[in-house]
């Protein structure tokens, strides 16, 4: 046993014993470069942001005052601004109910009956659209979603376009054309997070035991009874912790309103206009509050749900 | 009896499951489609006409091209290389031992993907203002090694997690030491799962563009050169071809990152 340690090492040998007989100086040493690097530049500079939302804009200098006050989130809370927070919010849940409802065929399918090569081609898919490169895929949808494009042009093959005109002229989710309207923009979100919303939809299906599935069929359920209450309150974890993704991304998203999308803007607009040409840092920080807020409320929520074991 | 895979799956499934995938990946399509259209000012479809004409035009007379393309290489280059050492060392030290606040410090290296990228952004922009920070391709670079750290992290967590312990006692035995124990051992054991975390890192920083909107001051990456045509369009086909460029240099890194990870990561139609 002694022999190892008789044999002349070098530095190396005797750095490697020093961490061998203190492992937690090792994993010190070893965690100490990521955790500054994550709490000096990320933590730090939210940090900074919050305090931001406590300071306030002079209206007639145009410069932040330095002075804590909670005046900025009152204009936080006035007419117009409200109105961005609810529309924001609005089209994060329309947009996760729709995600929800296109995945679940895909996971469950995914989950349920593909095998081999069928199952990678799936995997596959879905990963490829998720990876791929955000803007092009916004892009995409800018063309398919022209007056001139390719939707309207189904739209008069397939004689449709009364149906195209109707919603369009519809109040307020209508427009002069599809790339200039709300149906646009829930369109693209949809699409841009659908993959977001199938993944831990399909890891929460492939953990549903399939004896389950027999016990309940041999208990008498028919299929359908089945997939109510044997199925679908399993798998709503994974749908749960796939709207985590969904909600987020379309809170905090700023470019596909701006591409696809009208005048009236969402909370990712607010906070780009905010500090950008209007130069109100302390306005667009507590713009960015109301996202951080909901989103550990929901993150709550999703952990009594048990979402995290899903992810 | 439908629960064990061999029986066929439901009509109604199938054409919804089909149709899911459908709208996944059609759209993609059509970028190719108008990077051929002889029709420069509108999207019209279908395109009056088919050249490839656009392509030479990218590659030679649209200088404005070139510069942001560098850029965004060379920045995703470093981030990649920084979120390479950044994010394995988080994964080793959390995956070697169980400590206080080990829960906490996990969440915290996954925050950066979890929150809208537009936080991260204005975050950092205003941390840059409060310092007098100039802007730079250190600024953006900084922003894109913060979210691609996240995802060698994740990569490498999941490796260390399977690499069994068994090995590295066996390796001390036998009289290595913790260099040898770590290039001998350790590392043939996590380098494809590093090689994937570090391909996937560079394709996300190479088409980010909502960090860096904020970090970039008056710097143009691809992404934003991109973002600013889409805007304020010139000649609309170019931009799909450089769209169609953008697109297969991040799909070949996520092919590959599949490629290296597929096995173990992925067993199918386990029910336990």
């Amino acid at each position: 046993m002694t022999v190892a340690a008789e044999k002349p090492r070098g530095m190396a040998g005797a750095i490697s014993d020093v961490f061998f007989a203190r492992p937690q100086l090792l994993t010190l040493l070893l965690l100490a470069p990521p955790l500054l690097w994550i709490g000096i530049v990320y933590v730090g500079s939210l940090f900074a942001l919050l305090l931001q939302s406590f300071y306030s804009l002079d209206d007639f200098s145009g410069l932040v005052v330095h002075e804590f006050t909670l005046s900025t989130y009152e204009q936080l809370f006035d007419g117009s601004n409200v109105q961005i927070i609810i529309r924001t919010v609005t089209m994060a849940a329309l947009v996760t109910i729709a995600s929800a409802f296109i995945a679940f065929p895909i996971a469950y399918y995914a989950a349920r009956y593909a095998r081999g090569w069928m199952k990678a081609l799936f995997y596959l898919a879905v990963m490829m659209p998720l990876w791929s490169s955000y803007l092009v895929k916004v892009y995409a949808w800018k063309l398919i979603l022209a007056k001139e494009g390719v939707i309207t042009w189904f739209a008069q093959i397939l004689h449709l376009n009364w149906l195209l005109d109707g919603i369009l002229a519809l109040p307020v989710i209508g427009g002069p054309s599809l790339s200039f309207s709300y149906v646009g923009t829930f369109l693209v979100f949809v699409y841009i997070w659908l993959p977001y919303m199938i993944l831990p939809t399909q890891a929460a299906l492939e953990r549903v035991p399939a004896n389950f599935i027999e016990a309940s069929a041999d208990l008498g359920a028919e299929p359908g009874q089945t997939f109510r209450t044997v199925i679908f309150p399993l798998a709503l974890p994974g749908i749960v912790a796939g709207s985590i993704f969904t909600f987020s991304l379309t809170l905090g998203d700023y470019i596909i309103p701006q591409i696809v999308g009208n005048s009236r803007l969402m909370i990712g607009q607010a906070v780009y206009t905010l500090q950008g040409t209007a130069g109100n840092i302390p306005l667009a920080a507590a713009f960015t509050v109301v996202p951080m807020v909901i989103m550990a409320f929901y993150l709550w929520m999703a952990k009594r749900m048990g979402a995290f074991d899903v992810l | 009896m439908s629960s064990d895979g061999k029986t066929k799956s439901p009509v109604g499934l199938r054409i919804s499951a089909t149709a899911g995938l459908l709208f996944l990946h059609l759209p993609l399509f059509f970028i190719f489609l108008y990077a051929f259209t002889t029709e420069e000012k509108s999207f019209a479809f279908p395109p009056p006409g088919l050249t490839t004409k656009w392509f030479g035009v990218a590659w030679n007379s649209r200088p404005d091209i070139w510069p942001p393309l560098y850029l965004s290489l060379q920045v995703a280059a470093i981030a990649t290389i920084l979120a390479l050492i950044f994010g394995t060392l988080a994964a080793a030290a959390l995956s070697r031992s169980k400590f206080f606040g080990r829960e906490t410090i996990s969440l915290l290296f996954v925050l950066p993907i979890a929150l809208p990228g537009i936080i991260t952004g204005i975050a950092l922009r205003s941390a840059f203002d409060i310092m007098s920070i100039p802007f730079s391709v250190w600024t953006i670079m900084l922003g894109h090694a913060t979210f691609c750290i996240v995802v060698v992290y994740n990569n490498a967590v999941a490796r260390f997690r399977r690499l069994s312990g068994n090995l590295v006692e066996a390796s001390m035995d036998l009289g290595a030491d913790g260099f040898q124990t770590f290039r001998y051992v350790i590392l043939p054991q996590i380098g494809t799962a590093l090689l994937a975390g570090g391909m996937l890192a560079f394709a996300l920083s190479f088409d980010e563009v909502i960090v860096t909107t904020f970090t970039a001051g008056q710097q143009t990456t691809l992404p934003i050169w991109m973002l600013s045509e889409l805007i304020r369009p010139r000649q609309r086909p170019v931009t799909n071809v450089v769209a169609v460029f953008v697109f297969l240099v991040t799909l070949l890194p996520i092919l590959a990152a599949y490629y290296l990870t597929r096995e173990g990561e992925h067993t199918g139609g386990s029910s336990k």
